[in-house]
């Protein structure tokens, strides 16, 4: 047939194979428990089935012990399992400090990824093999889901909120990635092609791709936005509109009128931009237009990249 | 044979009581389950937009509201009267406990309805005009509040239309037992519960 | 124990059946048996199975091919979508509560119907309602929206009959509140002299269990589709980010609902096995109270762990952590009928029966489904398998190796008792083999399929995975012929000249078995009354199969 056939998907990455020894360990506990179900149905139905003539005498009704035995066992026995198993979920949430960031965007049936320093592609995602990356993801339209079976990782894509993802791909190569949430009609041909590449190849590839938009880095869009978009008329620094300073914002601490106070980060940001009502700092009105309908999510991602990038006070917008 | 027929499939009627009421009890508690949907969407909306729920919910007609709070209290107050006098053997005690009843829970229906007109001449219901708030959360907020009420509304009616059944029942009042009429009103008092929590949640979330 | 008679009153072979009781089709659709209506909803959800197979079949020729020749992309879409929510609506779910229990419920309690017999009636005409409406969109135009209608897909972007399906699921809904009502009532108030709560059948127990989940669970889907209804008509928003809403809560209140919902799939299950292992065995069940109260425990911590489905969807970590944990909770009650059933065939008096065989098929689907079950409440585990064919076959060994193969082997242990006729026992072990070996052979590849990558819902596939797709299909064919054979043979024992059933024809011991088969009108004659605990064997006058 065409295909072939595969037995094993391939592994890419280190956490690939901790799943993959996981779910062989797993796997083989389950046979434990369950293993002597199928041996002894099978042996006690054919040892006491009616023909026979056997002793049975004093079955026994009720034993609390045994219960016991059998509902705590493998209780137990699965919650080692369900340690070892979080452990490495929560891994997939605590990106390195020094990972890539690529901003990623689907929409109704494509994948869109841009590159910190500007360079874009469709459906194809090029990365350094060997360095971390951490993808910043969310959708245009429905819910999409990242899927890279060699990476055995996989998150939902959901409009109007930032997830996020990272990844260390050690094996150069060319992985399929596919959507996995149900997402309308082409939702099965929604795929596209994970390219790992050794890091000085992935160099190279980004000198050629830098300018293929011509808007230069993330940030650098992001600026220009923010000075047409009029964001400045507030928030520069010459504004006479009682507005909060942007400079550094990133991951610093902000009071809310609410009385909480959160660090800023990729969603909040967002929010502030697309929902500003939702979360008002504190000691200012709410008086910022909301942007929800105005801006797409590639355009509210050059503006966090730039804030990000943006220093307290020096070069303070 | 034939009385005993009549409470088929129980043996005798006191059972068939004892069943009437657990079976509106357990349907009660679907009912709670049903707004509970409702509650949950607007715990949400709240944790997400405190500000902008806060805001919308002020613009809710807060007196109104609570003049309906007071209505249907006394309602059911009067449900409860009217089990009270059904067991005492008075029927037409329980007849005149239930009409009032009703005609509180048609108050209710009323002062909801100018409530409702007001919001739609100042283009408030969903899918109308939206100009008159700012962001989309302060909208959603008020089409939580026409799917709230507005399912609760549809319980009032339901509530009213039992009463009435029991009122205009001979048999149902003169009962000693008041079956008919200790389960309508059991009914009535959800419906005025339910409405005990959608006030706080809706109204008095916008009182500064 | 006691060697005196077990009930007062003997059956009198004499009375007329329940079946003999007028023949006008207005004797059917006016009535308020239980017993007819058992009936009336055997038939119905027959013809629901025909459908949602037939959407079934659709799926696994296109799956055929890594291009999918026989339908496009939106065709696809519907056949999936079509198929789960029939197949979950308006087949499993009412399956073994509306034709099982309805008929055995109050049998088995030693009452002469339900609680509220005209209440019984209106939910089989609810269900029909919302059946003929979800027919409609079946021929008109269909649904792509999956049977979990995820916003904002279904509330905005799907181009289907979204609106008349979810109201048709949304009517549904009530059948089911009312059925689960009904039995609760029934279960408290009408049960026979001496029929205390420490006698009561496994089945009961189950069937209380899912008639709790049945009062709490349904409601919140009906106002959460309601929600989603009114999203799609005018914008109410709550799901709807663009309007400042929240597509996670719609995840949230869906399986909130639908995790209890697929215990309400296998609960009734689990308490027909428990018949039929006993009734096989001969012999008391080991550990009765534990496994009465995991029944009640399962519909309990079942409204827990919700949170399970949506590992990947952006839910805080910590809550998904915390899911992880209660879903391996929930499966110890699960754990502990396996093994109670398992030791209770220790020194029994093993009758091989088909009811027998398919228990036991059940076991070993169900052991196999609920361990993948626990494998995906595995966080890291789940992250690489959901959304895969890994759920699929993890769903389909519960749902169809478990709950469906339950409700062939109670179908057929409760034959002779409903229809008053012996079926075929050969043909019939033959059938229960065959599903078995079909099913493992439609299902197995479909965890492999999972586990290397190939998503669900998927119409056009890598060519890497068609292999294993066309065994699949292969498989389906086998199941397929495995379930139309008792279709065969069961109408066949209907016809003049099949074989008269005795009032015991499996020497069983439940208070069912001591009325005539099919039983009178009144399900006894006189109010029998228990003295004896539940499962007591060996009978005090067993009857022998071999006598009819
Ligand atoms: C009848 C239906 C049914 C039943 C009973 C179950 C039972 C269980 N299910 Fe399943 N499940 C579904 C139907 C069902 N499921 C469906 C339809 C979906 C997909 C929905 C969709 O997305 O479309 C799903 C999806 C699903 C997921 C989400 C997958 C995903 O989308 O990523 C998870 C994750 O935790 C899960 C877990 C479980 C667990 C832990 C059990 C447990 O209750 C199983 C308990 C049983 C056992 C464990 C076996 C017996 C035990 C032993 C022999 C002893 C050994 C025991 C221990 C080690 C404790 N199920
Ligand atoms: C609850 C009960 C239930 C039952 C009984 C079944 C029964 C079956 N289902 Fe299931 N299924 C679901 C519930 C159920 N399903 C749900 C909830 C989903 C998820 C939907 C969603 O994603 O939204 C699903 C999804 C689903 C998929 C995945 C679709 C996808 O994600 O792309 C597949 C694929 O193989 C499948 C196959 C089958 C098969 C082969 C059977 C068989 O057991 C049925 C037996 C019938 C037949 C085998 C067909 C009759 C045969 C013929 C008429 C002869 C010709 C046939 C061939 C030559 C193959 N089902
Ligand atoms: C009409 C004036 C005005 C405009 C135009 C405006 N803002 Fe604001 N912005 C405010 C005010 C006032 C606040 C503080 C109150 C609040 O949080 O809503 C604020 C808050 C913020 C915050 C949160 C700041 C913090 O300290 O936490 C961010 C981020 C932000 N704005 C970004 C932007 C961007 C990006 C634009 C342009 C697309 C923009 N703003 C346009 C007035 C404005
Ligand atoms: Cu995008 Cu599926
Ligand atoms: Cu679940």
């Amino acid at each position: 047939m065409s295909g072939g056939i595969l037995f094993w998907p391939p592994a890419a990455s280190h956490h690939a194979e901790q799943v993959d020894l996981l779910i062989g360990s797993f796997g083989a506990m389950t046979w434990l428990l369950t293993l002597p179900v199928f041996v002894l149905m099978a042996w006690f139905t054919i040892r006491y089935r009616r023909s026979r003539d056997v002793n049975r005498d004093h079955a026994p009704t009720r034993n609390l012990w045994v219960e016991l035995g059998w509902s705590i066992i493998p209780f137990i026995l699965t919650l080692g399992f369900y340690v070892w198993a979080t452990m490495l979920f929560l891994d997939i949430y605590r990106p390195p400090a020094d990972a890539v960031p690529i901003h990623v965007v689907a929409k109704q049936w494509m994948w869109k990824f841009q590159h910190p320093d500007g360079a874009r592609e469709i459906n194809a995602l090029h990365v350094p093999a060997g360095r971390p990356v951490k993808l910043i993801m969310t959708s245009e339209d429905v819910i999409h889901s990242f899927y890279v079976p060699a990476l055995r990782v996989k998150q939902d894509l959901v409009p109007g909120r930032y997830t996020s993802l990272w990844f260390d791909a050690e094996k150069p190569g060319r992985y399929p990635l596919r959507c996995a949430e149900f997402c309308g009609t082409d939702h099965s041909v929604m795929g596209g092609m994970l390219i790992v590449m050794p890091p000085q190849d992935y160099a190279a590839w980004l000198a050629r791709n830098r300018d293929g938009g011509t808007d230069g880095t993330l940030a650098q869009a992001g600026a220009r936005l923010f000075r047409d978009l009029g964001c400045s008329g507030c928030h520069g620094a010459a504004s006479t509109v009682k507005a909060p300073p942007l400079g550094g914002i990133f991951g610093r601490p902000v009071a809310l009128s609410s009385g909480d106070t959160l660090i800023a980060d990729d969603q909040y940001l967002s929010d502030s931009i697309l929902l500003p009502n939702k979360q008002v700092v504190a000691g200012y009105d709410p008086i910022m237009p909301t942007y929800g309908n105005v801006l797409r999510p590639e355009q509210v991602n050059a503006l966090v990249a730039y804030l990000k990038s943006t220093r307290a006070s020096k070069d303070s917008p | 044979m034939a009385e005993e027929e009549r409470f088929a499939p129980f043996a005798d009627a006191a059972r068939a009581r004892d069943a009437d009421r657990l079976g509106m009890l357990i349907f009660l508690a679907s009912e709670i389950m049903l707004f509970g949907g409702i509650f949950a969407a607007a715990l949400a909306l709240r944790l997400e937009h405190g500000p902008d729920y806060a805001a919308a919910a002020g613009h809710l007609k807060l007196w109104l509201g609570t003049a309906n709070t007071a209505i249907l209290l006394t309602s059911s107050l009067m449900a409860a009267l009217a089990v009270e006098a059904a067991r005492a053997g008075a029927p037409r005690r329980a007849a005149r406990a239930l009409l009032a009843a009703l005609l509180l829970g048609c108050a209710f229906l009323a002062v909801k309805g100018v409530e409702y007109a007001g919001e739609y001449r100042e283009g408030l219901m969903p899918g109308t005009a939206t100009a008159h708030f700012d962001g989309p959360a302060q909208t959603l907020f008020m089409n939580l509040y026409f799917v709230g009420t507005g399912l609760h509304a549809v319980h009032v009616t339901i509530g009213i239309l039992l009463m009435a059944m029991a009122a205009l029942s001979q048999r149902a009042r003169q009962d000693r037992n008041a079956m008919l009429i200790g389960n309508v009103a059991l009914y009535w008092h959800l419906v005025d519960v339910v409405w005990l929590f959608l006030y706080p949640t809706l109204y008095l979330a916008g009182v500064r | 124990m006691t060697d005196e008679p077990r009930f007062e009153h003997p059956p009198e072979e004499a009375a007329t059946s329940y079946l003999a009781d007028g023949y006008s089709l207005r004797s059917w659709f006016l009535t308020t048996d239980h017993k007819r209506i058992a009936l009336l909803y055997l038939v119905s959800i027959t013809f629901f199975f025909l459908v949602g197979a037939g959407a079934a079949a659709l799926i696994r020729l296109d799956l055929l091919t890594p291009q999918g020749d026989l339908l496009s992309n939106d065709g696809y879409n519907r056949a999936f979508s079509i198929h789960g929510i029939v197949m979950v609506w308006f087949f499993l779910i009412p399956a073994i509560p509306n034709v099982l229990g309805n008929f055995l419920v109050p049998i088995m309690i030693g009452a002469r119907d339900l609680a509220f017999p005209r209440l019984n009636l209106l939910s089989w005409y609810i269900y029909i309602l919302s059946g003929l409406l979800t027919l409609y969109v079946v021929v008109g135009g269909g649904v792509d929206t999956g049977w979990t209608f995820y916003t904002p897909l279904s509330s905005v972007y799907a181009n289907g009959a979204v609106v008349a399906t979810i109201v048709a699921v949304f009517i549904s809904g009530f059948s089911t509140i009312l059925t689960g009502l009904n039995f609760i009532v029934t279960i408290h108030k009408l049960r026979a002299p001496g029929m205390t709560w420490s006698r009561l059948p496994l089945f009961i127990w189950s069937h209380y269990a899912v008639s709790i989940i049945f009062v709490l669970a349904t409601p919140v889907l009906a106002i959460t589709l309601l929600l989603v209804a009114a999203e799609r008509l005018i914008g109410i928003g709550v799901f709807d980010p663009r309007l400042g809403g929240d597509p996670l809560l719609f995840q949230h209140l869906f399986w909130f609902y639908s995790h209890p919902a697929v215990y309400i799939m296998v609960l009734p299950a689990l308490g027909v096995v428990s018949e039929l292992i006993t009734a096989a065995a001969h012999k008391r069940i080991f550990g009765y109270w534990f496994v009465a109260f995991a029944s009640i425990a399962i519909a309990v911590i079942g409204f827990m762990v919700w949170g399970h489905h949506m590992f990947v969807s952006g839910q805080s970590v910590y809550a998904s952590a915390v899911f992880s944990f209660l879903s391996i909770a929930v499966a110890v009650p699960s754990a502990i009928k396996v093994y109670n059933w398992t030791v209770t065939l220790y020194k029994a008096d093993i009758a091989i029966d088909a009811p027998l065989l398919f228990a036991l098929g059940f076991i070993g689907l169900f052991v196999a489904g609920g361990l993948t079950g626990l494998m995906l409440a595995m966080l890291a585990i789940d992250v690489h398998v959901t959304d895969t064919y890994f759920v699929v076959a993890h769903f389909h060994y519960i749902m169809v190796g478990g709950s469906v193969t339950a409700f062939f082997g109670g179908l057929h242990f409760w034959w002779p008792k409903i229809t008053g006729r012996l079926y075929n026992e050969t043909l019939a072990r033959i059938a229960a083999i065959l599903i078995l070996i079909g099913f493992n052979i439609t299902f197995f590849p479909q965890f492999m399929l999972g586990y290397e990558g190939m998503p669900r819902r998927y119409h056009v596939y890598p060519p890497e995975f068609q292999v294993l797709h066309v065994i699949s299909s292969m498989g389906a064919a086998l199941l397929a012929i495995g379930y139309a054979m008792p279709a065969v043979y069961l109408i066949w024992s209907l016809l003049p000249g099949g074989r008269r059933a005795p009032a015991n024809p499996w020497g069983a011991s439940g208070l069912e078995w001591t009325t005539s088969s099919p039983p009178p009108q009144h399900n006894f004659i006189g109010q029998p009354v228990v003295v004896r605990q539940p499962y007591d064997y060996p009978l005090a006058h067993p009857v022998s199969r071999d006598d009819g």
